[in-house]
């Protein structure tokens, strides 16, 4: 795709993000859209919304279960920013009807970094020197495509589908924890719903971390110390609406609630 | 499940006890009892499991433990049963950590990762409950159950289940032993790997929100029949992830969040 039609999609999604509506997948309308095209238009919809106020605050790692990657036909995971304005905190409502699309639920861990990490050759030991803290968090994702009928290239362009995040009630040091092998519980409305295990997103949180410094490096991209990372899910998505209220909790972590408005 | 009367003879008990302890031993597939039995009761399900117990003990068996099985939502949809059901744990089930399970000996095995509670004071129901379950355990150890099913395809109603003394088969322990106290045992998590891959992940809720609440029901089922659970009893309280189906040759591990970790092979 050249310049002015990858500027171009990342505008449309930037209308649609402002205006919650969704578009057609561009995989249909462009049959020869690349990935790395698709991150071309991620990063013009992100710049649209750094120009409009918002301030980058952290990635987020998507498609790293093998459920959703077989789904998506890719052997890898991929990535999208997050903004001030996507923050929320523990116990904050969230007004679907004013922010969100399609929205949809996951649990997962959140990373604090302490210090930068500029891949390539960042190693799993290096993330965890450079983290301050892992957090629970619930990932609110959303498509700015039409029900979600997604490809690779469709969900990387849009963000890698990120709506908004919660951060829970806890910070641990991740020495504290075994990152492996902690369990997840999720609950909707008071019924659990889902468990799993850091495990659930490529083998562990960890790892994920590790793929997304070493790709942005690709870029010429750094993850910063202060920047929020979210690693990935380690169960799967819940569809969410109005008047849901869901809670997630980690062993040796704490938890995270989101009450939906 | 509260039926008290059973609609069986003994003499059928005895048959059926016989038919279902002979695929286990000789590890073929039987078809599902109820279809010949339509008539039979939950009552005359359990008959035949203690009637296949007594048995194995007649013969010189031990009984070493109890199982909960179907205990978690997603395995109760799966098998289309809306009620957990229990087994009993013979000695020669009894594999050692880092041991091998003869497939042979098996039909179509299924592994899933555990956990067992070991108690310290009798349990006995109705009434029985978390707290009762914290209070009476000595510790909590990690479990993996070998399950098989007798019937055709693992194709079963819960009252063939239970005759079938709930697909029980071969369990191995290992890992680390831990107080109650000391695990949160709600978000204790779990993965189960297979060949080296991850194939299942998990926490303790995924066992009927929390895995005391297995033992409690264990206690309650068995106060139906005026059994308690007495001290020093072993109990694996079902599946926290999803059962995994194991060829020969096969290996795994299982990670346990604070419980270490457990391995075995099938051969």
């Amino acid at each position: 795709m050249d310049k002015e039609l990858i500027m171009q999609c990342g505008d449309e999604l930037y209308e649609a993000l402002s205006g919650r509506r969704t578009l057609r997948p561009f995989t249909e309308r462009f049959s020869d859209i690349s990935i790395e095209d698709a991150y071309h238009i991620s990063l013009r919809m992100v710049e649209r919304r750094v120009v409009a106020g918002e301030r980058i605050i952290g990635k987020k790692i998507g498609v790293t279960s093998k459920v959703v990657q077989n789904m998506l036909n890719v052997h890898q995971p991929d990535f999208g920013y997050l903004t001030d304005k996507m923050a929320y905190s523990q116990g904050q409502e969230v007004p679907i009807s004013e922010l969100l699309i399609q929205p949809k639920a996951e649990g997962e861990i959140a990373f604090i970094l302490k210090k930068d990490l500029i891949g390539p050759g960042i190693t799993n030991a290096d993330v965890l020197a450079a983290t301050e803290c892992v957090m629970p968090c619930f990932e609110i994702v959303d498509s700015r495509i039409e029900d979600w009928q997604i490809k690779i290239q469709d969900t990387v362009a849009d963000n890698a589908s990120c709506g908004l995040f919660v951060l829970g009630d806890r910070a641990v040091d991740p020495r504290k924890v075994d990152l492996t092998t902690c369990g997840m519980v999720v609950e909707k409305n008071g019924s659990i719903i889902s468990t799993g295990a850091g495990a659930a997103a490529l083998g562990s949180p960890v790892n994920c971390v590790t793929w997304l410094a070493n790709r942005l490096g690709e870029f010429g991209i750094p993850l910063k110390a202060g920047e929020v990372i979210l690693s990935g899910s380690l169960v799967p998505l819940e569809p969410v609406k109005a008047g849901d209220y869901m809670s997630v909790s980690i062993g040796g972590m704490g938890s995270a609630s989101v009450r939906f408005v | 499940m509260n039926e008290p009367k059973g609609n069986l003879t003994q003499s059928q008990i005895e048959e059926l006890a016989i038919h279902l302890e002979n695929a286990e031993l000789q590890a073929f597939e039987v078809t599902k009892i109820t279809d010949d039995f339509p008539s039979m009761t939950y009552q005359d399900a359990f008959d035949i499991q203690w009637e296949i117990r007594r048995r194995k003990e007649a013969r010189g068996n031990k009984i070493v433990g109890m199982k909960m099985g179907l205990t978690s939502w997603a395995k109760m949809s799966q098998m289309g049963v809306e009620h957990p059901c229990y087994g009993f744990l013979a000695d020669y089930f009894a594999i050692p950590d880092g041991g091998e399970v003869k497939h042979d000996e098996l039909i179509h095995p299924k592994i899933e990762a555990e956990l067992a509670f070991v108690t310290k004071a009798p349990l006995k129901g109705p009434g029985c409950h978390i707290g009762d379950v914290l209070g009476a355990t000595d510790f909590v150890m990690p479990a993996v159950e070998v399950i098989d099913s007798r019937y055709k395809d693992f194709k079963f109603d819960l009252k063939s289940v239970i005759a079938d003394n709930s697909s029980s088969s071969r369990f191995i322990t290992g890992g680390r032993m831990a107080d109650v106290a000391d695990l949160d045992l709600k978000n204790l998590g779990v993965v189960m790997e297979v060949n080296g891959e991850v194939v299942a992940t998990g926490a303790g809720a995924a066992v009927l929100g929390h895995p005391a609440a297995s033992v409690a029901m264990l206690a309650n089922m068995l106060g139906e029949r005026g059994e308690a659970i007495p001290a020093g009893t072993f109990i694996m309280i079902g599946a926290i992830t999803a059962a995994v189906q194991v060829n020969k040759g096969d290996s795994f591990c299982v990670r346990y969040q604070d419980l270490g970790t457990l391995t075995g092979k099938f051969v």
